[in-house]
């Protein structure tokens, strides 16, 4: 089995599968209903994009597990997103600076990963980056919004920007997985997509009058199984019925 | 979702009755019954605009609170593909609100007095989103039941004689007949599957029939103004007439599935082709519209909390597109 590369597909169908289940969270309850049906429709891109990573890993490993045994069948310490993607949704604005600060690193890996030598991995990576390119768009406009509203949306995103800075950095980490990888053109170099990503949260910073934290300590762990408390409790309100029904087909 | 028989209630004076005789409500007669279709911009009776603005209201609110029993289960949705079935559908009613807030909008009144009048509980919404869903087979039984139930109501709704509803209504229709579909299918999956799931099933189906019977408004004899609606061709078919229809269809359906219809009296009649069926317990029916139901209050305590939560949200919104404005104007004045 390649082990560097069926890690590499969970930490990217993780990362979706957490984020899209965070969206999924707001269904009927965001702010006006056109926000509900684009979290929504953003929630299901991102679990698309899970179904076919975490698909794809099990087919590389080969054991005979599916993407639903890889979503519903293994606990937190096994799990590989980032941290980022997994911290509760607190208000509007913390989701959508989270949503923001992801989509504009998904973008850019993306687009990079489009080129990579394994083609199965390149066609996932093609059709997310169409996704990520709209889903950056709204999360954007709307950060622009927030930034540049009132008195108090300018408040919540700044403090939301500011609590999230410091799960910024895992998203750039090159550890000796991604290495091997970069190594065989299956994968880029995560350290390489900083700059843009750089580019592209500055220009939206500064239309969204907010300010750019400075680069200090970065949290790191979710790509390595180290985890926070709150994915523990949302994989067991996900996982609920697959675990109390062991066998069951749905 | 779903419109029901509860438009009219006894007692209502907001429903101005109108000169019958007059030459315009001669003419605006003569073409309905001709099957024109009545535009936002053509003259029509105050009754008929404050009948359909009730009425578009009312669907467009159980879209919404319907948003919320299925919305339940979204988080725990067994696998990838249930979960984006779900998430799509619930998105597909959030979609359906919002052209049934547009096509009322024609009529003349803003989405933000509708919602208001949802919020403050001067709105009605459909009876049957004030049951709750404890498990995962009810997601299968609204899917199956209440969305049958609301196409056998909302096909009829697609030659109804306002053009902007009925038009709403053709799309609403072909995306109920999937999530009927999505929930039938559930439910196959459950009644083929573990005791524990089988026995969530019929659970299920216990908890839902009654209700799903009363969605379709109270009996043709009890029934306030259905016939001036009849007339405008708002209502084309009668409460018991789809109720009929949906308890024909339906029946087979249960038994497919090896499900047992809570019902004693439940029986076929060779001699009329159709299904008889008990008594609807109309005390429960009411007491549900009055605010009664399991759910009223969970319901609507959701929906404002929703609303206040994202009042800064919707104020930043507003803000910034202001100071946009503002901006351009101070722009385009600088470059004269």
């Amino acid at each position: 089995m390649d082990q560097g590369l069926f890690s590499y597909l969970l930490r990217q169908g993780d990362s979706c599968l957490i984020l899209g289940h965070r969206l999924s969270e707001w269904c009927g309850h965001a702010p006006q209903l056109e926000l509900d049906i684009a979290l929504a429709n953003i929630a299901l891109d991102l679990t698309g994009q899970a179904d076919a990573f975490l698909g794809l890993a099990a087919e590389v490993e080969g054991q005979g597990r599916d993407a639903d045994a890889l979503a519903f069948h293994r606990d937190v310490l096994d799990y590989r997103n980032l941290l980022l993607v997994e911290l509760p949704n607190e208000d509007f604005g913390l989701t959508i600076a989270r949503q923001f600060l992801f989509d504009a690193w998904q973008v850019e890996f993306y687009g990079a990963l489009a080129r990579s030598s394994d083609q199965r991995v390149a066609a996932l990576a093609a059709k997310g980056l169409r996704e990520a390119t709209y889903h950056e768009r709204f999360s954007g406009e709307w950060l622009v919004r927030l930034g540049d509203g009132t008195d108090e949306s300018h408040a919540r995103a700044q403090a939301a920007i500011d609590e999230l800075w410091t799960y910024t950095g895992e998203m750039f980490e090159c550890d000796a997985l991604v290495a091997g990888l970069v190594e065989r053109g299956i994968a880029p170099d995560h350290r390489g997509l900083k700059a843009a990503w750089d580019a592209r949260v500055a220009d939206v910073l500064a239309e969204a009058t907010l300010r750019r934290p400075a680069d200090g300590w970065m949290q790191s762990g979710g790509l390595k199984g180290r985890h926070g408390e709150a994915l523990g409790h949302l994989l067991a309100e996900m996982q609920f019925l697959p675990r109390a029904y062991p066998g069951a087909r749905w | 979702m779903y419109t029901q028989g509860l438009n009219i209630e006894a007692g209502d004076k907001s429903i101005p009755l109108e000169d019958r005789n007059s030459a315009l409500m001669q003419r605006f007669q003569s073409r309905i019954d001709a099957e024109e279709k009545v535009e936002p911009t053509d003259w029509m009776p105050e009754g008929y605009r404050k009948t359909l603005i009730r009425q578009i209201s009312q669907h467009a609110h159980s879209e919404i609170v319907g948003m919320l029993p299925e919305g339940n289960w979204i988080t725990r949705a067994p696998s990838l593909r249930r979960k984006m079935i779900l998430l799509a559908k619930v998105q597909d009613e959030g979609g359906h609100g919002l052209y049934l807030y547009s096509a009322a909008e024609t009529l003349g009144i803003s989405r933000a007095e509708l919602i208001d009048q949802l919020l403050t509980g001067k709105a009605k919404y459909s009876s049957i989103f004030n049951y709750p869903t404890p498990t995962w087979a009810d997601v299968g039984a609204i899917g199956w039941l209440v969305d049958g139930a609301a196409i056998m109501n909302q096909v009829p709704l697609c030659r109804c004689s306002y053009g902007p509803y009925a038009r709403a209504m053709i799309r609403v229709c072909k995306e109920e007949s999937f999530h009927q579909r999505q929930g039938y299918e559930i439910m196959i999956a459950l009644s083929q599957g573990t005791a524990e799931q089988k026995r969530m099933a019929q659970e299920a189906l216990n908890r839902w029939w009654w209700p799903s019977l009363m969605m379709f408004g109270p009996s043709d004899a009890a029934s306030l103004h259905s016939s001036q609606n009849m007339a405008w061709k708002i209502k084309r078919v009668s409460n018991d007439e789809l109720r009929q229809k949906f308890v024909d269809v339906t029946v087979p359906q249960a038994e497919f599935l090896g499900l047992t219809v809570p019902d004693p009296d439940l029986r076929w009649n060779g001699e009329t082709g159709h299904y008889e069926f008990g008594e609807i317990d109309w005390t429960e029916f009411n007491q549900v519209l009055a605010g009664n139901g399991p759910c009223n209050r969970d319901r609507m305590k959701k929906r404002r909390k929703a609303h206040d939560d994202g009042a800064w949200v919707r104020e930043a919104a507003l803000a910034h597109a202001e100071k946009r404005r503002a901006r351009q104007a101070m722009t385009a004045a600088a470059a004269e």
